[in-house]
C-alpha cells in the first residue's frame, strides 16, 4: 500500500473553534457551555463515560444538529448556521455508512459526483484515496462483499476523497474486533498525519483516545474536564474524575498532612498541594505499586499482603493483592509477575509519585477495596 | 472380559442412535405434513383458475376446445357497453397512473417522517391504515359528492385514481415501511449530508435505490388492487375492466370472453410478479 503523494496536505489545515456551545433535549443537558479549539491538523480525541456529550459536540460541529447558543468557526469562517450539506467536512459513523446500492468506487466517487468533478478525475480520485486505504484492489466490490474493517476502511476513504476542512470520526472502531481495531487506529493515525487533516475523534476507549491523539479532551456531564496531551491526561489528571475515567486506579484510604498524602505507610506527593489536612482517598495507578520482597508467611505490614489473582497482559501483568482490610492491584513485568502464584506472600511498594486525592469520598469505601 | 467389553460397548451406539432416528422419523412426518398442506392449498386456489381457463377454451359444441374467446378480447363488445379493449386500456392506465401518484407521494413522505419527524410515523401509519378499515360502500357514501364535483370536469374512468390511490395506501405503505426499516436510514442520511448531498439527493439516490424491494412490492400491491377492483368503480358508475366483465356476463351468461379476459389479466398480474420479484433478486445479488 503507498501513499498517493497528491492527498499529503492537500489543502492548508484549519483551525476549528468551538465556543460556547449548549444543546438541550428536553431537561437534559447535553453539552453545557462548551469551549474548545482544534489547532490546525491537530487530532482531538474526546473521550468519556456514555452521555457525557463527546457525540454531541461531534454532531454539531458536523452540522447534523443545531446548538442552542454558541458559535462555531472553521478557518476563521463561522458556520454555526451553515447546513450540513454545505460543512465541509469528512465524516465517519459508527455504524457502517457505505451506501449498499453502490459499488467501493462508487461510493468513493459520491461526494466528488456531488461537486460536478468530471468521470475520469473522479474515478482517478476514488482509487487515489482507496489506495491510500489500501482496498483498491475492491473498488469494483459492493459493501456487503467487505468485512467491517474494509468498510470502515473505505467510509475513511470516501471522507477524505472530498478534501474536507475538518475529518470528523464518531466512535469508527468500536464494531470491529480487537486486532482490526488496533490496525485501524494505527492506519488512521497514519493518513490524518498524511493528509495533515484537523481532526476530531470521539471514542470511550481510553487506550484508543490516548494511542491516536496529539491532545485528548476527557468529558463528563457536557463539559470538558481535562484538555491536554494524552501524557499528561495519563499522569498528571486535572480532577479525580479524569483520574478515575482513564485508566486503572486504586482508591486507597490516606491522611493528607502538610501538602503530603500519607497512604499506608508510604508519603506521597500531592498534585494538588493545597489540599487540607484531613481524611481522604488517595488514587494510586496500578503501575506505581511494586513487589519490594517476597514476605514471610507470617509476615505483616500495611502493605504485606497475599495474592488473589495474577492476569497476564503481555509484556506486564496484573496482579491483585489482598492486604487484609483492602485489595491492591499492581502492575508489573510478566517476568516478575511470573514467580508469583495465587497464595503467595508479598510485600508491596508504591512509587512516590504526586497523586490525586478526593476529599469527600468514603476512606471506609476505599478500605473496602474499590478499583475503578 | 470380551463379553464384558461387548455388553459395555452395545447400548452406547443403540443410545446414540436413538435420539438421531426420532429425529429421522420427526422430520419425515414434518415433510409428509408439508406436502399434504401444499398439496391441498394448492389444488384449493389452482382448481378454480383452471376451471376458468378451462372455461375460457371451450368450444361451441360442449367438450370440444377452441381458441374463440381468447381471439375475441380483442374485438368484442356487448351489448350497450363499451369495447372490452377500451375498459382493458382504461384499466391499465389507471394501474399506472394509481401507481405512480402512489409511489410519488408515498415514498418521499415517509422517508421525510422517518428522518425529521419520527413523532409523526405512529399518526402517518393509523391514517395510512385507515382505508382497510372502512367498507367501501361507507367510502362511496363519502365521495359520492367530490365525485359529483370531479364529474362536472371529467367523465373519464381516469378520475377513478383519486380513490385506488386511497385504497392502496395501506398495502402500498407496510411494504413501503417494510424496505424502509430494512436499511439504516439515519445513518445513510447523515453520510450522504456530510458528502454535500441536498435533502432531495438523499431520498432520490440514496435512500430509494435501497428501497428498491419495498418499493416493487408497493408496485405489485397497488397495480393488483387496481387491476381486480369493483365495487367502488361499479357504485360510482365508472366502467372499468371489472365492471365490463360484470355487465357483459350479465347480458350474455355463456361468453367465454368473460373467462378468457379474466385468466389473460390473472396471467398478467403473474407475469408482472414474476419481473419484480427477479428485478429484486438481481439488484440483492448485485449490490
Amino acid at each position: 500500500m503507498t501513499a498517493a503523494p497528491e492527498t499529503k496536505a492537500a489543502r492548508t489545515a484549519v483551525e476549528v473553534r468551538l465556543e460556547d456551545l449548549s444543546r438541550h433535549y428536553g431537561p437534559v443537558v447535553a453539552l453545557d457551555h462548551l469551549d474548545l479549539t482544534l489547532e490546525p491538523g491537530e487530532l482531538i480525541a474526546l473521550l468519556g463515560p456514555s452521555g457525557c456529550g463527546k457525540t454531541t459536540t461531534l454532531r454539531l460541529l458536523a452540522g447534523l444538529e443545531d446548538a442552542d447558543t454558541g458559535q462555531i468557526t472553521v478557518g476563521g469562517r463561522d458556520i454555526t448556521h451553515v447546513s450540513a450539506a454545505k460543512r465541509d467536512m469528512g465524516m465517519v459513523f459508527q455504524a457502517y455508512s457505505l451506501f449498499p446500492h453502490m459499488t467501493v468506487r462508487q461510493n468513493v466517487a459520491f461526494g466528488l459526483r456531488l461537486r460536478k468533478v468530471s468521470a475520469a478525475q473522479r474515478d482517478k480520485r476514488a482509487l487515489e484515496m482507496l489506495d491510500l486505504v489500501g482496498l483498491s484492489v475492491q473498488a469494483d466490490r459492493y459493501p456487503h462483499q467487505l468485512s467491517g474493517g474494509q468498510q470502515q476502511r473505505v467510509a475513511l476513504a470516501r471522507a477524505l476523497a472530498i478534501e474536507p476542512q475538518v475529518l470528523l470520526l464518531d466512535e469508527p472502531l468500536s464494531a470491529l474486533d480487537a486486532k482490526v481495531r488496533a490496525q485501524l487506529r494505527d492506519e488512521i493515525r497514519r493518513i490524518q498525519l498524511d493528509v495533515g487533516i484537523t481532526t476530531l475523534f470521539v471514542t470511550h476507549d481510553q487506550e484508543e483516545a490516548l494511542a491516536i491523539a496529539d491532545r485528548v479532551g476527557v468529558m463528563r456531564e457536557g463539559r470538558l474536564e481535562q484538555l491536554a496531551p494524552p501524557t499528561e491526561v495519563y499522569s498528571r489528571p486535572a480532577t479525580s474524575f479524569v483520574a478515575e475515567f482513564v485508566g486503572l486506579s486504586n482508591r486507597l484510604a490516606g491522611e493528607v498532612r502538610s501538602g503530603e498524602v500519607i497512604v499506608r505507610g508510604c508519603t506521597l506527593p500531592l498534585v494538588e498541594r493545597d489540599t487540607p489536612d484531613g481524611s481522604v482517598v488517595a488514587l494510586v495507578r496500578p503501575e506505581a505499586v511494586s513487589l519490594a520482597s517476597r514476605a514471610p508467611e507470617s509476615g505483616s505490614g500495611p502493605l504485606t499482603g497475599t495474592v488473589i489473582a495474577i492476569t497476564f497482559l503481555g509484556a506486564t501483568s496484573r496482579v491483585t493483592v489482598d492486604l487484609g482490610d483492602t485489595r491492591v492491584m499492581a502492575q508489573l513485568p510478566t517476568s516478575e509477575a511470573s514467580a508469583l502464584t495465587a497464595g503467595s506472600r508479598v510485600v508491596l511498594a508504591i512509587r512516590p509519585d504526586p497523586v490525586l486525592v478526593s476529599v469527600g469520598a468514603d476512606p471506609a469505601a476505599a478500605a473496602a477495596g474499590e478499583e475503578v | 472380559m470380551a463379553a464384558v467389553t461387548s455388553v459395555g460397548e452395545t447400548p452406547a451406539p443403540a443410545a446414540a442412535s436413538r435420539p438421531s432416528g426420532m429425529h429421522t422419523r420427526r422430520r419425515r412426518r414434518l415433510k409428509v405434513f408439508r406436502y399434504v398442506v401444499f398439496t391441498v392449498f394448492g389444488l384449493f386456489f389452482l382448481l378454480p383458475l383452471l376451471a376458468m381457463a378451462r372455461f375460457s377454451l371451450e368450444g361451441a359444441k360442449l367438450g370440444t376446445w377452441s381458441g374463440t374467446a381468447w381471439k375475441q378480447i380483442a374485438s368484442y363488445q356487448g351489448e350497450g357497453v363499451p369495447p372490452l379493449l377500451s375498459s382493458i386500456e382504461i384499466t391499465l392506465e389507471l394501474a399506472v397512473i394509481t401507481c405512480v401518484v402512489t409511489l410519488a407521494l408515498l415514498v418521499p413522505t415517509m422517508i421525510w417522517v422517518r428522518l425529521r419527524v419520527q413523532w409523526l410515523s405512529r399518526t402517518m401509519e393509523f391514517l395510512s391504515l385507515l382505508p382497510l378499515t372502512i367498507p367501501a360502500i361507507v367510502l362511496v357514501v363519502g365521495l359520492g359528492p367530490i365525485y359529483n364535483r370531479i364529474q362536472h370536469y371529467s367523465l373519464s374512468a381516469l378520475m377513478l385514481f383519486w380513490v385506488y390511490v386511497i385504497l392502496a395506501l395501506p398495502y402500498a405503505y407496510r411494504a413501503l415501511a417494510a424496505g424502509l426499516g430494512a436499511i439504516d436510514v439515519k445513518t445513510l442520511s447523515e453520510a450522504a449530508r456530510s458528502l454535500g448531498a441536498s435533502w432531495f439527493t438523499v431520498m432520490v439516490r440514496v435512500i430509494s435505490p435501497n428501497m428498491r424491494q419495498g418499493i416493487l412490492n408497493a408496485l405489485l400491491l397497488t397495480w393488483s388492487l387496481v387491476l381486480g377492483e369493483f365495487t367502488i368503480a361499479f357504485l360510482l358508475l365508472y366502467n372499468n375492466l371489472s365492471v365490463e366483465l360484470y355487465s357483459i356476463s350479465r347480458n350474455t351468461p355463456n361468453a367465454g370472453v368473460i373467462f378468457s379476459t379474466s385468466t389473460a389479466a390473472l396471467l398478467f398480474a403473474f407475469v408482472l410478479l414474476l419481473i419484480l420479484s427477479y428485478a429484486g433478486r438481481t439488484r440483492r445479488g448485485r449490490g
